[in-house]
């Protein structure tokens, strides 16, 4: 019985941590963020460097065939360095859906371009959780028509895994005839979403699953989310104890006032036990595939929960100066503030957890 | 990940499992609140421990089962026993506090006596510690004991001593070195409750129960050999005992089944043609209050894991108390909301729920929330032992050497 990540499992973790650390500054998120690209190419190439490209690809398409737990170790450490790098969707949900119910000739085409960080795959599943303005795709003869918001990882994008309104995934090259893509802009720098316009849009379908595969990448996707809120989370913890720690007013170290100590331990006392959760959610959806998806929407939504309130309570903690763009503290708000939105809000996933159990018909 | 505990595991638990169903028909009902085990609760409590089921790593010539500790083996007996709905042995605070202690801390001679009718069941213990003028600043205890003609003499008065009434024995901290530091100065004594002297006042709390007494102490007269450790050690002998106290309040099954207590009675609880669980605001926070009863259960098993590994839990483990007692205060208040204006049925009332068992636990698990270590003390702890935040500066400069003790005696707490 080992409750708890692996020796490799902390060895990765030390070294994407090590090598955020020497690559993703803030200075460097800044320039990104304040820049055209949101995505920084130099962080990716020290990702490769590691292989992270590859780590869900599965072996024989040259990648690492890792688990969503290993997805997660990384996603926290993405999240605790506001990393701005395509890692949800074209690293983590679009292998998993390739390789689950992608065509040979999709997986060979595409896969080992992922895993070598050759090919970028944005993800569209946001109208398969919530149909905002009216959005939404409809597929008749092999053609998408409609729209879909918050594609996931969108800039630079080769291709895009679209959900229809039945839950079937279709792979779509970002240069498709018909195909108008207009980017969205959120408060999160570091991310990149944006809307595609299908009008009779020729796609490649993935194998018919009933809208499970859809469903897998919801669990997988919120799973991942959680663990980058956990350790931007983590961040924001760290900086507010140490500005604490610090800061001198009326003669003190304001860290020693019990009204800024516990709003640290208030958040600390969150904050712990979600560690676990986001691990267990992972471990689930590798491991225990009835639980998988209750196990997801409980990490999603309780991470949503618990860093709204780390996030306004570590800018609290930092007085003005965290409520200035000179701290950059704001990065991680935002980062957090996206990550419990995108895929679900906690109010639409505990819905949905809900209805998993039953809760919502009568026996 | 691995949450497989093993096969050699597998067979323990499909043992004890079957020994629940052949024996289970023998467990008492209602042992829970019943401060006085009644004589099948002793019966059951004694079947336990001969199977190793409680009392498990007490050595066997103390009255336990002898076997080697096993973090494992304990969680088993512990889920199992919640799986099956059954009490598991007692846990009074003789058993929980004193015994420990005493296996830590007491003489030969006070092994011998004490701890096997302890677990038994027939010797029942109250805990004097908190005073009226010493609660989160415990070490700030006035009640005396002077030494005459060989015995302590002791005066002054505890509060919060729970079953005080149906208690044979107390185990007490008293100031025995008045002039010496504050944390320096208390002996951890232990001494029968019928000792003359001894006037025991119920406490009726916010329930409409005496849950907790206060106890009063005249010229109490107790042989000089009737203490725990050392003259002056009595701070750090308590120590070992308030860890043991913290533990207990963190359980994760306890949480488990009022939450799944919650879930029943919000399917069950009619409004108008449909249920309480059909209010998608009610459902909501049904669900929310759901994803923290999993987190804590799976710190729980990284409490487990990192215990296994040799390693006391750090972070995860400081914040048991605090974030368990909110959660389960906050289920109650779930649980009374989802009942609308039955939820305010209580003192028996026609109509009422449960026996008013949701509003008890609401107002009873605040005290738990204040007792055994306050919020406001848990963040203190979570803040300058797990983050490493500076103290709160002290109005006076202490001496030297009271602070040095303090400063011994919070690590002490802060490790237990």
């Amino acid at each position: 019985m080992d409750f708890g990540l692996s020796q490799d499992q902390q060895m990765l973790r030390d070294a994407v941590s090590r090598c955020l650390a020497d690559n993703c500054p803030l200075d460097h998120v800044r320039e990104c963020a304040e820049g055209e690209a949101s995505f920084s190419d130099k962080v990716q190439s020290a990702l490769n460097e590691l292989g992270i490209a590859g780590m869900m690809v599965p072996e024989k398409h040259g990648g690492l065939g890792m688990t969503l737990l290993d997805a997660a170790v990384v996603a926290e450490q993405l999240g605790y360095a506001v990393a701005p790098v395509p890692f949800l969707s074209s690293h983590v949900l679009a292998p998993i859906a390739l390789a689950q119910a992608g065509s040979e000739q999709q997986q060979s085409e595409w896969l080992p371009k992922i895993a070598n960080g050759e090919a970028r795959i944005g993800v569209a599943i946001a109208e398969t959780i919530e149909a905002r303005d009216g959005a939404g795709i409809s597929a008749e003869n092999g053609k998408l028509t409609g729209t879909a918001l918050f594609a996931l990882d969108f800039t630079g994008a080769d291709a895009y895994l679209v959900a229809d309104t039945a839950g079937r995934l279709h792979l779509v090259p970002a240069d498709a005839a018909g195909l108008e893509r207009r980017p969205l802009t959120t408060i999160d720098r570091t991310r990149s979403v944006g809307e595609l316009r299908f009008e009779q849009v020729a796609v490649q379908p993935l194998a018919d699953d009933g809208g499970a595969g859809a469903a897998r990448l919801r669990d997988a996707g919120r799973v991942i989310l959680a663990a980058d809120s956990l350790g931007a989370g983590q961040a924001m913890i760290e900086k507010a104890v140490d500005y604490a720690g610090q800061r001198e007013q009326f003669g003190r170290i304001i860290g020693s006032f019990q009204a800024v100590k516990h709003m640290c331990a208030e958040m600390a006392a969150r904050h712990e036990p979600c560690r676990s959760l986001v691990w267990y959610a992972a471990h689930a959806f590798d491991a225990a595939p009835e639980e998988a998806a209750l196990a997801a929407c409980h990490a999603k939504s309780h991470t949503g929960e618990v860093y709204r309130f780390v996030a306004r309570t570590s800018t609290e903690v930092h007085g003005g100066m965290g409520f200035t763009d000179l701290l950059g503290l704001h990065y991680w708000f935002k980062r957090i503030g996206f990550d419990r939105q995108v895929l679900g809000g906690p109010e639409a996933v505990r819905a949905e957890a809900a209805a998993l159990q039953g809760w919502d018909r009568a026996a | 990940m691995d949450l497989e505990y093993g096969p050699e595991y597998d067979a323990f638990r499909e043992e004890l499992r079957s020994f629940l169903e052949k024996h289970g028909d023998r467990a008492p009902d209602g042992q829970g609140r019943a401060a006085r085990p009644s004589s099948e609760a002793v019966e059951w409590q004694k079947l336990l421990i001969e199977h190793g089921y409680t009392a498990r790593t007490i050595p066997k010539e103390y009255g336990g089962y002898g076997a080697q500790p096993d973090i494992l083996q304990s969680r088993i007996i512990a889920e199992e026993f919640s799986r099956a709905g059954l009490p598991g042995g007692l846990s009074n605070q003789g058993i929980s506090m004193l015994v420990p202690t005493l296996l830590e801390l007491g003489s030969e001679e006070q092994k011998r006596r004490w701890i096997e009718p302890t677990l038994k069941g027939e010797t029942v213990w109250c805990q004097g510690y908190s005073e009226p003028g010493a609660g989160s600043d415990l070490a700030a205890l006035k009640t005396s004991a002077h030494v005459e003609n060989g015995d302590f003499v002791i005066n002054g008065q505890k509060i919060w001593t729970s079953t005080a009434k149906q208690s044979d024995m107390i185990f007490c901290l008293v100031r025995t070195e008045p002039d010496a530091p504050k944390h320096g100065g208390i002996s951890y004594l232990i001494f029968s409750m019928d000792t003359p002297g001894i006037e025991v006042r119920p406490l009726k709390t916010m329930t409409g129960h005496a849950e907790f007494n206060e106890t009063f102490f005249t010229d109490v007269r107790v042989p000089m050999d009737q203490i725990v450790g050392q003259r002056g050690q009595g701070w750090y002998v308590a120590n070992a005992t308030l860890g043991h106290e913290r533990g207990m309040l963190g359980d994760p099954d306890a949480l488990e089944n009022r939450f799944q207590a919650l879930v029943k009675l919000m399917q069950e609880e009619r409004v108008g043609q449909g249920r309480a669980i059909d209010n998608p605001v009610l459902r909501d926070r049904l669900a929310a209050l759901q994803a923290e009863v999993a987190a804590m259960k799976y710190n729980g098993m990284r409490i487990l894991s990192d215990n296994l590994k040799g390693d006391p839990g750090g972070m995860a483990k400081l914040i048991v108390k605090l974030q368990s007692c909110e959660l389960a205060h906050q289920i109650s208040a779930l649980a009374i909301d989802a009942s609308g204006e039955m939820g305010i049925l209580y003192h028996g009332s026609d109509r009422e729920r449960e026996g008013g068992a949701w509003q008890w636990n609401y107002m009873f698990q605040l005290g738990l929330i204040i007792g055994g270590g306050t919020a406001q003390i848990q963040k203190n702890i979570i803040a300058e032992r797990g983050l490493d935040m500076p103290r709160e500066p002290r109005l006076a400069k202490p001496a030297p050497a009271e602070q040095a003790a303090a400063v011994t005696a919070r690590q002490k707490q802060g490790a237990a």
